[in-house]
C-alpha cells in the first residue's frame, strides 16, 4: 500500500480528485430560496425542498440532500413569492371610458413539478402568465363602470382576476397569492384632455361661487349694520321727533353751509327775506 | 474593522497554503482542489509564481517532502535537522490556520441593531441577535447580517415628471411620496419574497392609487392627508404580511399633493376668489362697525342734548338755532331784501363787484 502511495503519487491525486468532486455532486445544498427537480436521464423522479405552505421557514427541506451524481440532475426553481407584471394596457370599461391600466400578480410556484413540465423555466412561466393575467385584467375590468374602479369595488373585481387567473396558473403548478392594479390612468389625449377642461370648468365654477358667496356675505353685513343703527337712532330720535327735526336741522344747516370743519367754505350769497324768523328781532317789533 | 480584514486576510492566505499542504494525505474538505503551488518550499510566494506551472517538477518535490518527512518521524532518522525544523513550522503552521479558521467563522460579532441570520447547508436554523454569536465553523454554517433597525426609504410619485392619479371624483392629482419601512424579520426578508425592494415599490404604489381612488381631490391637497397616509401605511402592511415579507412599515410621507399643471392657474383662480371673497367681508364689516359706532355716537350725542333741552326747551331751543344762525351766516354774503319790492338794506353794488373779484380770481 505504501509502495503504491510512493510510485504513483499523481494517479493517487487523481483519484482523490474525482472522489472529491463525486462527493460534492452526490451531496448538493438546497437554500432556502430554491425548491429543486431531480431529472433522472431527463424523467424528474424527486423535489428537493418542496413549498409547503404549512411549513415554516427553517422546517422546509431546505440543506444537505443527496442524488446519484451524473445520472441525476438538479433543476432549480425559486420558492420564493414571484412577480409578473403586466404590460399597461387600455381597458374599456362597460360605459365605453377607455382606462390605462397596470397590474401586477404576485405568486408562488407551489408544485415544481408540474411548473417543470408546463412551463419548463421560470423565464418561460412568466412569459406565460403575463399575457394571461392582461386578458384577464381586460376582461374582468370591461364588466364594470368606469366608476366603479375607483371605489372599493375595485378590490372585488381584482379578487374575481384573481381566481380566475388562479384556475389556468394552476395547471402550471402556481399559486397566484394576489393581482393588484398599480396604476389606472385616463389614456392620453382626448380622455386627459377633456378630463382637465372638467376640473378647469369646475375650479372656475367654483371660484365664482366663492366670490359669489362673498359678495354676498358682505351685503348681508351692512344690510344687518344698516338696520341696527337705524334702530339706534329710531330708539334715540324718537324720544322727541319735533326735537330731533330741530336739532338735525341746525346740524344740516352748519354742515351745508360751513362745509367740513377746516376746509373755507365755498362764497355763497345769503338773500334774506326781514320776514325771516332769524330776523324777528331786526325789525324792532316784538312777537 | 481595520484590523479584521488585515488579519482574515493574512487567514485566507494562509488557509490556501494549510490546503496545499493538506492535499497530498487526502481531501479532507470539499472545493478546496490541491492546487500544486509549491507554497512552504521557496522563499517568496511572489517569486515562485512561475515555478506553478511545472506542474512534474512540483509534485517530485512533493513526493521528495513526503519521504523527507517520514524520514523525520522514523526513530533513528539520519534527516538533518534542517528539514526536521521545517516540517514542524508547516505542521504547526497547519495547525494554527485551522485554529485561526474555526474560530474566525464559528464567532460572530453582530452589531447592534443587526440580525445574524444562520443557515447551516443552506437551511434556515436560528438568528443570531446582537453580541457575539457562536455557530458551526464555515462550510456546515454560514451567517448573513442584516440591519433590522436602519430605516430605509422608498421615494414614488412624481419626483421625475408629472404622476397623476385618479381621484374618487375623477380628478387627476400630482403626488410624490416616500414609504418608510424597515426589515422586521430577517429570515423571512431573505427568503420569502424574490424582489423585497421592488414589490414594496409595488404595493406601495398600488396601495396610495387604491386609497386615492376613493378620496375627493380636496381631501387629498387639503386636511385629509393624515389620514390618507395612515390609510396606506395600513393597506400596505396587510398585504405585505400577506405575502409573509418580514417587512414593517414605519410610515408614509407624502412629500407633494398638487393639481396637474394643465390646471395649477385654474386652482390658483379658487385662491384668488377665496382672497376676493374674504376681502368683501372684511370691508362690509369694517362698513358695519364704522356705522353701527357712528350711529351709536350721534344717537348718544342726540340724548345728550337732549337732556339738557328737556330741562329749559324754549330757551336751549332758541339758544340753538342762535348759534346756529351765527356760525352760517357768519361768514357769508347776506342780502336781505323786503318782498314784495326790492328794497335793499345793504348796498348790493358791492356785492356785486366782490363777487366779480372772486369769479375773476377762481377763473385765473
Amino acid at each position: 500500500m505504501m509502495d503504491f502511495i510512493r510510485t504513483r503519487p499523481i494517479l493517487l491525486g487523481v483519484a482523490a480528485l474525482v472522489v472529491l468532486l463525486l462527493v460534492v455532486a452526490a451531496f448538493p445544498v438546497v437554500p432556502e430560496t430554491k425548491q429543486a427537480v431531480v431529472v433522472r436521464f431527463g424523467k424528474p423522479v424527486r423535489i428537493l425542498n418542496a413549498y409547503s405552505p404549512t411549513n415554516p421557514i427553517g422546517g422546509t427541506g431546505a440543506g444537505l440532500a443527496w442524488r446519484v451524481p451524473m445520472a441525476e440532475q438538479l433543476v432549480w426553481i425559486d420558492k420564493r413569492v414571484l412577480d409578473v407584471d403586466m404590460q399597461p394596457q387600455q381597458v374599456l370599461s362597460t360605459d365605453q371610458r377607455r382606462l390605462q391600466v397596470d397590474a401586477f400578480a404576485r405568486y408562488r410556484i407551489v408544485n415544481p413539478l408540474l411548473m417543470y413540465i408546463r412551463a419548463g423555466t421560470e423565464q418561460q412561466l412568466a412569459d406565460q402568465l403575463r399575457p394571461i393575467l392582461g386578458s384577464e385584467v381586460r376582461n374582468e375590468l370591461g364588466k364594470v363602470t368606469f366608476a366603479a374602479l375607483l371605489t372599493p369595488e375595485r378590490q372585488g373585481v381584482m379578487d374575481d382576476v384573481r381566481q380566475s387567473l388562479n384556475r389556468i396558473a394552476r395547471e402550471y403548478g402556481v399559486e397566484i397569492m394576489d393581482v393588484r392594479i398599480k396604476r389606472t390612468d385616463l389614456p392620453d389625449g382626448a380622455p386627459l384632455t377633456s378630463a382637465f377642461d372638467r376640473m378647469r370648468t369646475a375650479r372656475e365654477q367654483e371660484a365664482r361661487s366663492i366670490r359669489a358667496q362673498g359678495a354676498k356675505q358682505a351685503q348681508i353685513i351692512q344690510a344687518e349694520a344698516d338696520a341696527e343703527a337705524a334702530r339706534t337712532y329710531a330708539a334715540s330720535f324718537g324720544k322727541d321727533p319735533a326735537f330731533y327735526d330741530f336739532y338735525r336741522a341746525m346740524q344740516s344747516y352748519q354742515k351745508t353751509f360751513l362745509g367740513d370743519p377746516g376746509e373755507r367754505p365755498a362764497p355763497t350769497t345769503v338773500i334774506l327775506s326781514p320776514q325771516n324768523d332769524y330776523l324777528r328781532q331786526f325789525t324792532g317789533k316784538s312777537k | 474593522m481595520q484590523t479584521m480584514t488585515t488579519i482574515s486576510g493574512w487567514g485566507e492566505r494562509v488557509r490556501g497554503l494549510f490546503a496545499d499542504t493538506k492535499g497530498p494525505w487526502g481531501p479532507k474538505k470539499s472545493g478546496d482542489e490541491p492546487e500544486p503551488s509549491p507554497g512552504p518550499w521557496g522563499e517568496s510566494p511572489a517569486g515562485r509564481r512561475p515555478a506553478a506551472t511545472e506542474r512534474g517538477g512540483n509534485i517530485s518535490s512533493l513526493d521528495e517532502f513526503l519521504r523527507r518527512s517520514r524520514a523525520r518521524f522514523s526513530p533513528g532518522g539520519g534527516g538533518g535537522l534542517p528539514e526536521g525544523g521545517l516540517g514542524a513550522i508547516i505542521l504547526w503552521g497547519a495547525v494554527g490556520v485551522l485554529a485561526m479558521w474555526l474560530i474566525f467563522t464559528s464567532f460572530h460579532s453582530i452589531e447592534p441593531g443587526e440580525r445574524g441570520v444562520v443557515t447551516r447547508f443552506g437551511r434556515y436554523v436560528y438568528t443570531l441577535g446582537p453580541g457575539v454569536g457562536l455557530t458551526l465553523p464555515s462550510p456546515l454554517e454560514s451567517v448573513q447580517k442584516v440591519d433590522v433597525e436602519k430605516i430605509r426609504s422608498v421615494d414614488l410619485g412624481s419626483d421625475s415628471g408629472e404622476d397623476l392619479m385618479l381621484t374618487g371624483d375623477q380628478n387627476l392629482l400630482d403626488l410624490a411620496y416616500s414609504v418608510r419601512w424597515n426589515i422586521q424579520t430577517p429570515e423571512l426578508y431573505m427568503f420569502e419574497l424574490a424582489e423585497p425592494e421592488q414589490t414594496i415599490r409595488e404595493v406601495g404604489e398600488s396601495a396610495m392609487r387604491a386609497v386615492i381612488s376613493q378620496v375627493s381631490l380636496n381631501d387629498a391637497i387639503g386636511d385629509r392627508r393624515a389620514d390618507i397616509e395612515d390609510e396606506v401605511a395600513k393597506r400596505m402592511q396587510l398585504i405585505l404580511d400577506a405575502y409573509r415579507s418580514g417587512v414593517q412599515i414605519q410610515g408614509i410621507a407624502i412629500k407633494q399633493a398638487d393639481p396637474p399643471d394643465a390646471v395649477n392657474d385654474a386652482f390658483k383662480q379658487v385662491t384668488a376668489a377665496q382672497q376676493d371673497a374674504q376681502t368683501y367681508i372684511n370691508n362690509a364689516n369694517a362698513y358695519s362697525l364704522q356705522l353701527r359706532q357712528k350711529s351709536q355716537g350721534e344717537a348718544t350725542a342726540f340724548e345728550k342734548v337732549y337732556e339738557q333741552y328737556k330741562l329749559a326747551p324754549e330757551v336751549t331751543r332758541r339758544r340753538m338755532y342762535y348759534e346756529t344762525m351765527e356760525k352760517v351766516l357768519e361768514g357769508v354774503d347776506k342780502t336781505i331784501i323786503e318782498a314784495p319790492g326790492v328794497t335793499p338794506y345793504l348796498p348790493l353794488p358791492e356785492v356785486k363787484k366782490q363777487q366779480q373779484q372772486s369769479a375773476k380770481e377762481s377763473g385765473q
